[in-house]
């Protein structure tokens, strides 16, 4: 077949990057190869506008065992212990087919940790839909919620926390994101590096069938009014297969015959065998013939591009194959030799004996593209509104507003549909501000939450990311969690747009500055641009999820409300910040001026200080303040408790709606048993922290003094109609 | 006390439920899907988890599977069997277990903490709670909308077959306090001999306070006698 300007453009190749492609084969591609090179030089695969900027990301600290670059991030959480992890998205197939789209974003994500050798212990998610007014919001939160929920309850893996987040910027581009986090010993520890020559290379788990075809390319392109005709490109996923893949490689983990593993998720087998060699720096062989076929009649081309789900490449030492084949054979799982790896340094593709294309390895690694992409710099805006201007409401009906709208509702009715307790190993649920998995016939555990703020990122861009990443490791420290490191996922829209550009190369350079301060590396992660439709771009979100240890787990610590007649102390400067704020998009819809500074110093600080305080065991309830100011985060600490609180009037800032709706950063709020108040004023002295008495647990009633006094069982009622009236 | 813990391909309860055995100080054994014997054993345990993935009616190739035949023989002889979830979906594609096991009332996976009233504390499953004490006890599942025909709910009632009834914190039995749309609140029964118990609430997750509660525990240790 001749390889016309067409078809290049419909493999998503720019012509200079067929040019280059000619000029690295030294001759015309074949369709197949044509193919291959589309298939490693997306974006998706090949990070070719993104590359320059993760660079500059920390990714390194005692704790980290392995950065970026391998399947997932592993930690040091002592002992013999790791933890694996890793977030990734899934957006351009949620949208196009919901349930499908979702749920093999969790797969995928789940084999990312078991391929190093680790069993999964949680899933977490971050799903991001349009407003809920638009059409498709409804059926897409649907599909999208069933499908995580049916990945992750058939292979029984709990999900256990997440966020749920609705903003018309995701009208035409929703975003599902999802995280898994796995526990692997330190000494069996698993990695994608090819060693050795000759040495078999084994296609294992669910045969391959045409589903997901180009897959990794439709991820890496813009939506349009056709978007509905990719559904096919949509991989469809079984779980009950990735069980047994799951528990398959797990038992053969347990012996030495493993050289190298990988699984096939993007660009499947193409990617999956480049990515072995490459690392190897070998040469790979594979006969095509003997791929598992699901469908009849598939050709070279097909097979090398199909996504179909559950499969995994495997590099075994020699004289292991029955061994291993036993397992698998178990399992009622396929377990083929399909070729070997090799001194050529190429990928070779053998189909009936003949050879059907041959590309040096490195053409479609090492020398893929990388974009150093223009982008300019966002300006500081300036805001418009002024308070006293405003149309005068009563606090309590600002609060109401907050509490009954859809990002601040109450989520059960989304986390109900996750099972959150297989394992028997969750301490503390979603709802929390972070959730606590213990690590199994241990007393030690691990804290995970992952968060964003799109609102904060796309005003400014540089405090958004700082912003984002110490909401994320406030989350950990309000639970008792020492926080140790990150993975990330960078929701952004088209890197060809200088703007957009600018955007990701701003929230990046936030979040370096934080990682760096926090001592919070970041150990992986990945990017998914071109989310759009039609040249409108999403706001920037880049997603984080983080982990932190809890080293002996007595009581967990949780944001609820515990005794009758405890001190609330608030830790942490109030300036009365209001721009960007919930308060003024619910009450006024004003999206305006930019986001709350971030003082690193005070955060470190303020947080390290918290986590002594827990540690001494002198706190009863802790709950960090974000979206929705300080009398929201109040409202919270009294939901499910059978306790309230008693706020006295603010002594320094008089503008109430200020000091109470605020999102001013690295704040929390705590509650203290009032015989402990000395001990606890102590060490925030010493430390140099400020903090404020701001009131006292009382029975039944949420109050703020000659203002506001709601039954808290009203209160949690009006945040949980929402969803329940959607 | 021996118990044997049945895993099918898809089973995911099978290693909480084991546990749970473990700390009650039951000797548990494992038992692969395509053994032909059972161990010895005093209780068998048919886990949670999606067998075989459920992609056909939940249970139904579990229930013609190798070992579920030996599971059948064992009943028969007497030994006591426990179904919990999915295995309470199986025992009743079976038959060693009537009734049925119909999609959740609202269409949707439902994980969440309930409460149940013992109904029968007669049994050897439930002889350490009290007559109608009220649990606190997790469900998860996609099908637990409990039905039968109205000959075997007179039998089920007539010779108190009902193990548990859906409630709320204080007891009220009602629509309200019914999770999935189960035939008057019915969570668990007994077979006519009282030595099958199936129910669609995991004991297993309610046996450690840094977890949940410990109200799962008086069913592990009845057995235990």
């Amino acid at each position: 077949m001749k390889i016309t300007d067409k078809i290049v453009e419909k493999h998503g190749l720019k012509p200079e990057e067929f040019t280059n492609i000619k000029k690295l084969l030294k001759r015309e591609p074949n369709f197949l190869e044509l193919g291959i090179f589309s298939a490693m030089w997306n974006e998706h695969c090949s990070y070719k506008s993104s590359r320059i900027h993760l660079k500059k990301l920390p990714t390194k600290g005692k704790q980290v065992i392995q950065g970026p670059g391998e399947n997932a991030g592993i930690i040091d959480i002592g002992d013999d212990d790791a933890i694996v992890f890793k977030i990734e998205s899934h957006n351009h197939p949620s949208y196009i087919e919901p349930y499908q789209g979702a749920a093999t974003g969790v797969g995928g994500i789940l084999r990312d940790v078991f391929t190093m050798g680790a069993r999964p212990i949680a899933i977490l998610n971050s799903i991001h839909f349009g407003s809920p007014e638009h059409p498709k919001t409804k059926s897409l939160l649907n599909g999208v919620v069933s499908g995580i929920g049916g990945y992750g309850n058939c292979i029984g893996i709990p999900t256990i926390a997440g966020e749920t987040k609705f903003n018309e910027t995701y009208n035409e581009n929703i975003l599902v994101n999802a995280m898994a986090v796995g526990h692997a010993k330190k000494d069996k520890i698993f990695y994608s590096k090819a060693k050795g020559l000759n040495k078999s290379v084994v296609y294992v788990g669910s045969k391959t069938g045409r589903d997901g075809i180009h897959g990794a390319s439709m991820a890496s392109a813009e939506f349009d009014e056709n978007s509905e005709e990719k559904k096919p490109t949509v991989q469809v996923g079984d779980p009950f297969t990735e069980k047994l893949l799951m528990e398959a490689c797990l038992e053969l983990m347990k012996d030495n015959s493993i050289i190298s593993i990988q699984d096939m998720g993007a660009a499947g087998l193409t990617s999956s065998s480049v990515e072995m060699a490459s690392k190897g720096s070998l040469g790979i062989e594979l006969e095509l013939d003997k791929v598992p076929c699901r469908e009849e009649n598939m050709t070279p081309y097909e097979m090398m591009l199909s996504e179909s789900q559950e499969r995994m490449l495997i590099i075994l030492e020699d004289k292991k194959e029955k061994e291993a084949k036993k397992i698998f054979d178990k399992w009622d799982l396929d377990f083929v030799v399909i070729g070997k790896t090799t001194d050529t340094n190429n990928l070779t593709l053998k189909f009936n004996n003949k050879i059907e294309g041959e590309i040096p390895i490195e053409a479609l690694a090492s020398k893929a593209p990388i974009y150093d992409r223009k982008w300019i710099k966002k300006k500081p805006t300036k805001t418009k509104f002024e308070l006293k201007n405003l149309k005068k409401i009563k606090i309590e009906d600002a609060l109401i507003k907050i509490l009954s709208s859809p990002n601040h509702s109450n989520k059960s009715w989304v986390t109900n549909q996750y099972d959150q307790m297989v394992m028997c190993n969750t301490v503390q649920k979603s709802g929390s501000d972070a959730a606590i998995v213990r690590i199994h016939n241990k007393d030690k555990a691990i804290a995970v939450s992952v968060d964003s703020s799109a609102n904060y990122c796309k005003s400014f861009p540089l405090t958004g990311g700082k912003q984002i990443v110490c909401e994320n490791w406030r989350n950990l420290i309000s639970v008792g969690a020492k926080p140790l490191a990150i993975t990330n996922c960078l929701n952004f829209g088209n890197p060809e747009n200088q703007e957009i550009m600018g955007e990701f190369a701003e929230c990046l350079e936030g979040i370096k500055e934080s990682c760096n301060f926090l001592n919070y590396p970041v150990v992986s992660g990945n990017v998914s641009f071109y989310n759009g439709t039609n040249k409108k771009n999403i706001y920037p979100t880049p997603v984080i999820g983080g982990v932190g240890l809890i080293k002996t787990l007595s009581t967990p610590m949780s944001h609820k409300f515990k005794k009758e007649n405890s001190t609330l102390i608030l830790i942490g400067k109030t300036f009365g910040h209001l721009e960007q704020s919930c308060f003024l998009k619910e009450n006024y819809s004003i999206i305006e001026g930019m986001p709350p500074e971030i003082n690193l110093l005070n955060e470190k600080n303020n947080g390290e200080s918290l986590l002594k305080l827990i540690d001494k065991n002198l706190i009863l309830s802790a709950h960090d303040i974000s979206s929705g100011g300080l009398i929201t985060a109040l409202s919270e600490m009294t939901f499910t408790s059978d306790f309230g609180a008693k706020i006295y009037k603010p002594k320094k800032l008089t503008n109430l709606f200020k000091y109470f709706f605020g999102e001013d950063q690295a704040r929390y709020i705590l509650e203290i048993k009032t015989q402990n108040l000395t001990k606890v004023e102590k060490i925030l002295k010493e430390s140099n922290i400020y903090y404020e008495n701001i009131g006292f647990t009382q029975e039944n009633y949420f109050e703020i003094e000659g203002e506001l006094k709601i039954n808290t069982k009203d209160l949690f009622k009006i945040n949980n109609q929402w969803y329940n009236n959607y | 006390m021996k118990s044997s813990v049945i895993v099918f391909p898809g089973s995911n309860c099978d290693r909480d439920v084991a546990v749970a055995l473990e700390k009650m100080q039951f000797k548990n054994q494992m038992v692969w899907h395509k053994e032909t014997k059972l161990p010895q054993s005093d209780l068998i345990v048919v886990p949670g988890g999606f067998s075989y993935g459920d992609y056909l009616r939940s249970g139904a190739i579990a229930g013609k599977s190798l070992i579920i035949d030996e599971v059948i023989k064992a009943a028969n002889s007497g030994c006591l069997i426990l179904g919990i979830c999915n295995g309470f979906q199986i025992l009743t594609e079976t038959g060693l277990l009537k009734g049925t096991l119909l999609r959740n009332k609202n269409l949707r996976f439902i994980n969440k903490d309930i409460h149940i009233k013992v109904l029968n504390n007669d049994t050897k499953f439930t002889n350490k709670y009290n007559n109608e004490q009220i649990l606190k006890i997790n469900i998860a599942h996609n099908e637990g909308n409990y039905f039968t025909n109205s000959n075997h709910l007179e039998e089920l009632k007539k010779e108190k077959l009902i193990a548990f009834k859906y409630c709320n914190e204080t007891g009220d039995i009602n629509d309200d306090s019914n999770p999935n749309g189960s035939l008057e609140n019915i969570a668990g029964i007994f077979n006519s001999n009282k030595n099958i118990l199936g129910m669609m609430p995991h004991p297993e997750r309610m046996v450690d306070e840094v977890l949940s509660n410990k109200d799962g525990v008086n069913l592990f240790s009845s057995l235990l006698k």
